[in-house]
């Protein structure tokens, strides 16, 4: 076993875990974080999509042990302190953009992402850069609309500022 | 997946002294060997950390050669403003690959090192002499759908999977590779091995060598590239059949022409034969077709995949006429 500290939603955790345990699995299983999901646990549905250094990158292909002293950010770590939810997630609820909600958390996590890259200019290049989020409920039309309407808010606010 | 101990080095000198001890293999992005682990496909006793080092990150687009540094990560150098402009086709390999939450983590030098998404290599079971060398090939009796056209043998079919790859190999291309005893240089066309009597050798990597860096010699024919990528769905998919191409033109004479090919060999495929059917001619759709019809006419297609000669004439067409558009 590893001592390791992971610093999530700007806590330190320290916590034993094996070599082989991954981010997802020491959120979920050491730090009690289930809100990351556990989808097809090798990459190719999103589910698990966190905040690494505030870049999106899959938790279940991430060692634990290789991201000690990086700054992660979980769905549970979004909303403010007193617990309004962040804009991205109060879109997904006025938007109606989830069914069974399973991709949910990593559909926003991923959503929140590409509106901060820049990547989320129009309804094709939404739907591009969030192709690595699958839904099998196919709310896909309203998870584009959610993530425009926060782009947008987020784009007049600039105009605003300036 | 099998018990390893984890190493973070503290320098390069210091990773490249561990990469020498026996069952060791460099982790730096994980998206291929976390995958690659699990899946019982890569059972290292140590893993090597490489992804905290310093300097290897590094990416040089001004002067007469190309630098990326082998953990510099996808999705940054998809946004580089040189290359966005200069080698469009390299930047399009990018970002026609994965995801953004794969590119934020897959470096560059880990992209060339990925290995084939054959199901009957993946799935751990099946007959597959990739993984369980002299166990047969799953493929040749079996779906072969998505298997390669080119460059493939009885004892294997299967295809690279890689875009960036593919890219690269458009360009003239080399692989740093350092390790204990030293730099050594390899052109990247010599990098990936054809398939030979052991088709689990796939590149010339050796023991205790850790890709550094890859470098691209300038070419006026950057600007005039693209990479066309043809999937089963939009968006996320791993290419049916994709080609890049670079030209340089005079008018609408092409003067120099490079052609890769992706999704359709068992390494990253040059095409001489596009090449050469686009060189000296004006360019026009008719002549863009006969481009690609030369590059699929070696092609050995199997009993599900022979829709890739068609649909790869066409992307190879398509991604010339775009490319000269780019001049």
């Amino acid at each position: 076993m590893n001592t390791i500290t992971l610093e999530v939603n700007g806590h330190l955790h320290t916590l034993a875990v094996d070599t082989r345990t991954t981010l997802l699995d020491a959120l979920r299983e050491h730090l009690g974080l289930t809100g990351t999901k556990v989808g097809c646990n090798h990459g190719t549905c999103g589910a698990c999509t966190v905040h690494i250094e505030g870049r999106r990158q899959l938790a279940c292909l991430t060692l634990a042990v290789a991201v000690e002293g990086r700054a992660i950010t979980t769905i549970e770590g979004l909303a403010a302190a007193d617990g309004t939810p962040h804009p991205m997630q109060a879109a997904f609820a006025e938007h109606d953009a989830l069914q069974c909600g399973y991709c949910t958390p990593g559909q926003i996590m991923s959503a929140v992402a590409c509106v901060a890259e820049g990547h989320a200019r129009s309804d094709s290049e939404i739907r591009e850069y969030m192709s690595g989020n699958l839904c099998r409920c196919g709310a896909y039309p309203n998870i584009v609309a959610a993530v425009r309407r926060v782009a947008e808010d987020a784009a007049v606010r600039h105009v605003a500022a300036a | 997946m099998q018990p390893f101990t984890y190493l973070r080095p503290a320098s390069l000198d210091e990773a490249l002294h561990a990469a020498s001890e026996p069952g060791t293999s460099v982790l730096a992005g994980g998206t291929t060997m976390v995958d690659l682990m699990r899946g019982g496909l890569a059972w290292p006793t140590r893993l090597l950390d490489i992804s905290h080092l310093p300097g290897l990150a590094d990416v040089q687009t001004d002067g007469p050669v190309l630098r990326f540094g082998a953990l510099a990560r996808m999705a940054d150098v998809a946004e580089n403003e040189t290359l966005q402009r200069a080698y469009p086709a390299l930047v399009e390999s990018l970002q026609l690959a994965a995801s953004q939450q794969l590119r934020n983590a897959a470096t560059l030098g880990g992209n060339i090192l990925q290995r084939t998404r054959c199901p009957y290599f993946r799935n751990g079971v099946s007959d597959c002499n990739k993984r369980v060398p002299g166990s047969g090939c799953s493929a040749v009796d079996g779906e072969d759908r998505e298997m390669a056209l080119f460059g493939t043998s009885e004892s294997c079919l299967a295809n690279y999977p890689g875009d960036w790859g593919t890219a690269l190999a458009a360009f003239d291309t080399a692989v740093e590779l350092r390790s204990a005893a030293g730099l050594r240089t390899v052109k990247f066309s010599e990098f990936h091995l054809p398939y030979g009597e052991d088709p689990a050798a796939e590149t010339v990597l050796r023991p205790g060598e850790i890709v550094t860096a890859i470098t691209v010699r300038a070419t006026p024919a950057g600007r005039a590239s693209t990479y066309l990528k043809v999937r089963d769905r939009q968006s996320y998919a791993y290419a049916l059949v994709s080609a890049a191409v670079a030209l340089e033109m005079e008018g609408d004479m092409v003067t120099s022409a490079r052609v890769s090919l992706g999704g359709v060999a068992s390494k990253p495929w040059r095409s001489p034969e596009a090449e050469a059917a686009l060189t000296g001619r004006r360019l026009s759709e008719a002549v863009s077709l006969e481009a690609g019809e030369a590059a699929f006419k070696g092609a050995k297609p199997r009993r599900q995949n022979a829709f890739k000669i068609e649909l790869g004439r066409r992307v190879v067409a398509r991604a010339a006429l775009t490319a000269a558009k780019r001049i």
